[in-house]
């Protein structure tokens, strides 16, 4: 149940950077000034129309936004329960919802006279779509990828590099996407003067969680009205469901609707290979407790001692300790749910999408359509679901192809 | 009075800077650590900042990287770096130690279980290097109140404006960090770091010790000449990765400290 003394769930986070106990600034302080400078000019541009003008302008002709909300009618009849909408947000350049930020980071950036662009990458989505703003910009792009991330995402090293990004592999630590951020941050201490570090999910120090989930907050905006267009003015869905890595695409979807105590909202973490005491999985919510790492204070994987495991996940995208603090907060207040998929339910629903809607998603979909196959057939007609189809799977179908034992050698 | 206050005013009256030498506890193992902490005062050490180690500490270069590694690697935890700390102290119980690290550990601890057992084992002063003022009431504060000192680190970026905020609940001394970056890293220049290091002595009463950059007996003299010290981390911990005997790393501790005590 909801947290009854809670009024708006759209008020944080507090001048902290706080929800509730998640968030905050755990950085070191070569980085604080740069931090609260970030803060400042983001809480200015935030009321500034010129800004929001910019932003508009190219989520139309460069994104290609609005992104369709799609009945997915066959799919619906397979369920035989809800009936589920899909946000088509894998429609967007560069096949996700990773540049719905990364432009809002850049016109940032270069508004702070920044000319040096940093981020680090998982699957490789926020790095391409950096990648892609920096080259339309014409600014210097430097991406930090786990080298083990290098190994599995070839063809998303290859795009970022045509784009003229200079993609750094890190061997430190076991090298996926914890150690990149590490290293981002490393880089961005060292050169903080003329850098922009660009942040791929709601985690971070404030104003990064903040910030990425307003520019990500277009997703359930256009929900709303795509809805009310198709079910009749005023009608909300009736229940959100997101993957969740670090949880952007979800903050995206489910902000717009914290206030609406009608919405039911799922969070859908990474079980991997199973929850349970072999820690073989990402679900920080469902497997982890509260710590700090990465400037802010979230549940995440950890040790007795506080030291960070790995997390496992078939999906690069989702393969991080942590998740997002306001997700944290949600969780710990009631307002959403949070559950978790395993590989196996994942690469189940993604094959269903492919056959019955003609849709190849992303594993990290995947794992947000396996929970609607588990709900949706025991929810009445009138009951509507919208799912956050937040990428595509083209850069997945080696993946997936291994794990069902299909040769792609030519 | 801390034990790090009563060795700055010893050093004072002889009219000598410190030097602050940094370990990682547990590398490459706990026995070795252990002979190698022992080892410092005698080579010259004035101030022992023990290294927690994290696993991923993001302020840090890949000597201070692979330190913390080889110490987790061998098992090491928070409460076996207590333990040494303690088992130094039955020895020595002048020479002061600062616990250095990330929050993350101490976090899950509990602070005020934390604090309790540090202030038991002997320690200090902490320096936690994700906690910028910002962020006081987590440790900083309940810290000082345990009478533990809190140590700020004060960097390039910390202009005029910020400065009184970093100065205002730090004690036992203020780590001027030399350069923008991460520990191992390029060298500091002493023509650029004094006046920095006189803007900070402007502002408060409190030893300024530089750190970040400072590898050979020279530039610890140079370094500690235009300061009240300076910290040696990543240059003792390359020897120690390298697996040279304790005589050795402590002999070349000796070199350093001599370079920054001539100054």
């Amino acid at each position: 149940m909801a947290d009854a003394s809670i009024n708006s769930y759209m008020t944080g986070p507090d001048e902290q950077g706080r929800f509730g106990l998640f968030g905050g600034r755990f950085v070191s302080e070569t980085l604080m000034p740069l931090i609260l400078d970030l803060e400042a000019r983001y809480e200015f541009a935030k009321t500034d129309p010129t800004f929001w003008a910019e932003m508009d302008w190219l989520w139309k002709h460069y994104v290609g936004r609005p992104s369709p909300l799609y009945y997915a009618e066959r799919l619906t009849k397979h369920l035989g329960g809800a009936k589920i909408y899909l946000k088509r947000d894998e429609l967007n350049h560069t096949g996700a919802h990773k540049i719905n930020n990364v432009l809002g980071q850049i016109i940032l950036a270069r508004r702070m006279g920044k000319t040096r662009i940093i981020a680090e990458t998982g699957a490789g989505q926020h790095g391409v779509a950096t990648a892609t703003v920096c080259a339309k910009f014409g600014l210097q792009c430097v991406v930090y990828m786990g080298a083990h991330d290098v190994e599995r995402q070839a063809p998303n090293v290859f795009r970022m590099r045509l784009l003229g990004a200079e993609v750094i592999p890190v061997t430190s630590g076991r090298g996926t996407l914890k150690d990149a951020m590490n290293d981002a941050l490393r880089d961005w201490v060292t050169n903080v003067r003329d850098t922009f570090y660009c942040i791929g999910t709601v985690a971070g120090p404030h104003p990064y969680p903040a910030m990425v989930r307003d520019f990500q907050s277009i997703i359930g905006k256009e929900v709303r009205w795509q809805l009310a267009e198709q079910e009749g003015a005023g009608r909300l869905p009736d229940t959100l469901i997101a993957a969740i890595g670090g949880g952007s695409n979800a903050m995206g979807l489910f902000y717009p609707f914290l206030d609406d105590p009608s919405v039911n909202i799922i969070g859908v973490e990474a079980g991997g290979k199973g929850v349970d005491d072999r820690m073989q999985h990402c679900a920080s919510l469902t497997g982890g407790r509260p710590g700090v790492l990465h400037g802010n204070r979230t549940y995440l994987l950890q040790d007795d001692d506080g030291q960070i495991l790995e997390g496992f996940s078939i999906s690069a995208g989702l393969d991080y300790p942590g998740i997002g603090p306001e997700h944290s907060w949600l969780h710990d207040t009631g307002r959403a749910k949070y559950v978790s998929i395993t590989d196996a339910e994942a690469l189940e629903a993604f094959q269903l999408s492919c056959k019955l809607e003609g849709i190849i998603p992303a594993l990290e979909p995947s794992h947000a359509l396996a929970h609607v196959m588990k709900i949706a057939p025991t929810l009445p007609h009138d009951h509507i679901i919208v799912m956050n189809m937040c990428g595509r799977g083209d850069k997945d179908i080696f993946t997936v192809a291994k794990h069902l034992g299909f040769d792609m050698k030519i | 009075m801390t034990r790090i206050d009563a060795k700055f005013a010893a050093l004072r009256a002889e009219g000598k800077k410190a030097f602050v030498a940094y370990i990682m506890a547990g590398d490459p193992d706990l026995a070795t650590s252990a002979a190698v902490m022992q080892g410092l005062p005698g080579a010259g050490v004035d101030i022992i900042e023990l290294g927690m180690p994290f696993t991923d500490p993001m302020a840090d270069g890949p000597t201070i990287q692979l330190a913390g590694q080889r110490s987790l690697e061998g098992g090491q935890t928070l409460q076996k770096t207590l333990d040494m700390a303690a088992a130094f102290r039955k020895s020595d119980n002048t020479t002061p130690i600062v616990l250095m690290g990330y929050y993350n550990p101490i976090y899950s601890r509990g602070v005020a279980k934390f604090l309790v057992d540090a202030k038991a084992a002997g320690i200090d002063g902490l320096i936690v290097v994700d906690l910028p003022p910002e962020e006081d009431a987590e440790l900083c504060i309940p810290a000082q109140a345990a009478g533990l000192n809190f140590i700020r680190l004060a960097t390039p970026t910390t202009d005029a404006k910020r400065l009184p905020k970093v100065l205002q609940n730090t004690s036992g001394f203020l780590y001027y960090v030399s350069i923008n970056g991460i520990t191992g890293a390029a060298a500091a220049n002493p023509a650029d770091v004094a006046p920095e290091v006189a803007r900070i002595k402007a502002k408060t009463d409190l030893p300024v010790i530089v750190g970040f950059g400072i590898s050979t007996p020279d530039a610890a003299q140079g370094i500690a000449a235009i300061a009240d010290g300076c910290v040696v981390g990543s240059a003792i911990v390359k020897d120690i990765g390298a697996g040279k005997p304790v005589a050795e790393v402590l002999a070349n501790v000796a070199a350093l400290a001599a370079g920054a005590h001539r100054a």
